[in-house]
């Protein structure tokens, strides 16, 4: 055993001798581009309202909900998937993000959520999550869509464009810290900043 | 037994006069009645309206009567009021209308049916939509002939002159 070890490790150790440098270079770029297209397929794949909702945590209880709202379902037709709110566009975050979700597998391995009265008894806990991720991006999610410097206060509501214009245009706050239960209900709110 | 034949033949005419007339007030009384169907037939679909767009402009309108629950001039939709949360108060409750520059729901949805002040808004108040509703630019359903006690009165002052 601790023979086959030295002999693999002075392989390794010792400088190539039957490869050339160039072909080691190129070799090494090649197998770059397959692994790195593989792992970018594999986070495509997990990145699709399908995959989210083949859980039954996710389909029963947060998809059937956000099919009520605005975010499904308005007048010109534009759609939220779940990816687009929760899983950031950009790459770093992205794989960050993905990092988190291996968590989300722990929890349906031991069932955290996998009745309706778990999920409500976990849920404050998992929309707290939620706001402070969005609150530390600034609502990147939203803005994503929502593009603050196309946003025409002159057609908004005015108690619209009376926020937007003065909270949201100063930084003082973010979508999130006004829109709390825009794609979902709510869980209890007591104590939540700027609830009754 | 020829007159009990007789009176039964009798009987029966009588009965199909009195519901045939019976019925055919029922019909006209029918048409009269305002339904949601209108005169659809019961096998078939009924044309229904359009839903109208509730009005979202921001602007209070008058109250009818002075008790009037003033009617909420902007869109509620997917606002939720329910055990967990109450999205009307996010805005109007008495901490929150500095930031959000919401008129104040009215000191009485703090006093209990004694007239008790509550620390916190009084559960037969906590339902918003119990008492205020969204308006629609419609046409009203039915007709309404109410006249408001500020009119009947300028009305009564003149009529003195
Ligand atoms: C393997 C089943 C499964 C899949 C697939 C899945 N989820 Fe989940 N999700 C869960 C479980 C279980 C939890 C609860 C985890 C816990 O207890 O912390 C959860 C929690 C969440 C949370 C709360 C996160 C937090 O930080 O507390 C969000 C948001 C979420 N999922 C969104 C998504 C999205 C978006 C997708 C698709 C990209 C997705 N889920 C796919 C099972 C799943
Ligand atoms: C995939 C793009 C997309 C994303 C991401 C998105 N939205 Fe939207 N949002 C829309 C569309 C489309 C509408 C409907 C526009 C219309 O037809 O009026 C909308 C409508 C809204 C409305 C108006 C609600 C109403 O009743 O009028 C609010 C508020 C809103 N979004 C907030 C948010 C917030 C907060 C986030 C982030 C958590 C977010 N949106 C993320 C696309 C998006
Ligand atoms: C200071 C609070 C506040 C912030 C921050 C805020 N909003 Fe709003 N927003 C409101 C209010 C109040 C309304 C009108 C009431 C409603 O729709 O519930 C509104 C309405 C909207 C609407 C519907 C427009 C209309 O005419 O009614 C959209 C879309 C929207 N917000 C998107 C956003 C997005 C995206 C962000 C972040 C970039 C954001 N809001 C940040 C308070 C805020
Ligand atoms: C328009 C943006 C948007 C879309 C689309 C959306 N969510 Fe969410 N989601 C949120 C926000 C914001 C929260 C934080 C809690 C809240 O405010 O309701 C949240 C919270 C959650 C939670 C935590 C539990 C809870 O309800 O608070 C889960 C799980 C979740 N979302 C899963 C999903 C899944 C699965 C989908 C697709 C079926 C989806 N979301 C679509 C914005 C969105």
């Amino acid at each position: 055993m601790k023979e086959i070890i030295k002999i693999g490790w002075q392989t390794l150790r010792k400088p190539s001798a039957y490869f050339s440098l160039g072909f080691l270079v190129i070799g090494g770029f090649i197998a770059g581009i397959i692994f790195w297209g593989g792992f970018n397929t594999a986070l495509e794949a997990t990145n699709t309202e399908e995959f989210c909702i083949s859980c039954h945590e996710m389909e029963n209880n947060v998809y059937e909900e956000l099919k009520t709202t605005i975010h499904f379902s308005n007048r010109s037709g534009v759609r939220a998937t779940c990816p687009d709110c929760h899983v950031p566009h950009k790459w770093t975050d992205k794989i960050a993000r993905k990092m988190q979700a291996s968590k989300e597998v722990w929890g349906k391995i031991f069932g955290t959520i996998n009745t309706r009265e778990k999920f409500l008894a976990h849920r404050k806990q998992l929309a707290q999550n939620e706001w402070r991720r969005l609150k530390a991006n600034d609502s990147l999610e939203c803005r994503n869509c929502h593009n603050f410097d196309y946003m025409d206060f002159t057609s908004q509501s005015s108690r619209a464009a009376k926020q937007h214009s003065t909270s949201l245009a100063s930084g003082d706050k973010t979508c999130i810290d006004c829109h709390k239960g825009i794609a979902h209900q709510l869980p209890d709110m007591k104590g939540v900043e700027g609830w009754h | 037994m020829k007159t009990n034949t007789h009176q039964f033949i009798k009987n029966v005419f009588k009965t199909i006069m009195v519901s045939a007339l019976f019925s055919s007030t029922v019909i006209a009384a029918q048409s009269n009645v305002a339904t949601l169907r209108g005169d659809a037939k019961l096998d078939s679909q009924g044309n229904t309206a359009a839903i109208p767009s509730v009005l979202n402009k921001d602007i209070k309108q008058a109250r009818n009567y002075p008790m009037q629950p003033p009617v909420i001039p902007h869109k509620t939709r997917n606002y939720e009021v329910n055990l967990n949360s109450n999205k009307c108060m996010s805005c109007h409750s008495r901490t929150r209308t500095e930031e959000s520059q919401a008129p104040m729901v009215s000191v009485t949805h703090y006093m209990d049916r004694d007239g008790n002040f509550l620390a916190d808004v009084s559960p037969r108040r906590y339902f918003c939509n119990q008492c205020h509703a969204t308006q629609s630019d419609v046409k009203p359903l039915v007709e309404n002939n109410f006249v408001d006690m500020h009119s009947l009165m300028k009305a009564k002052i003149s009529a003195k002159k």
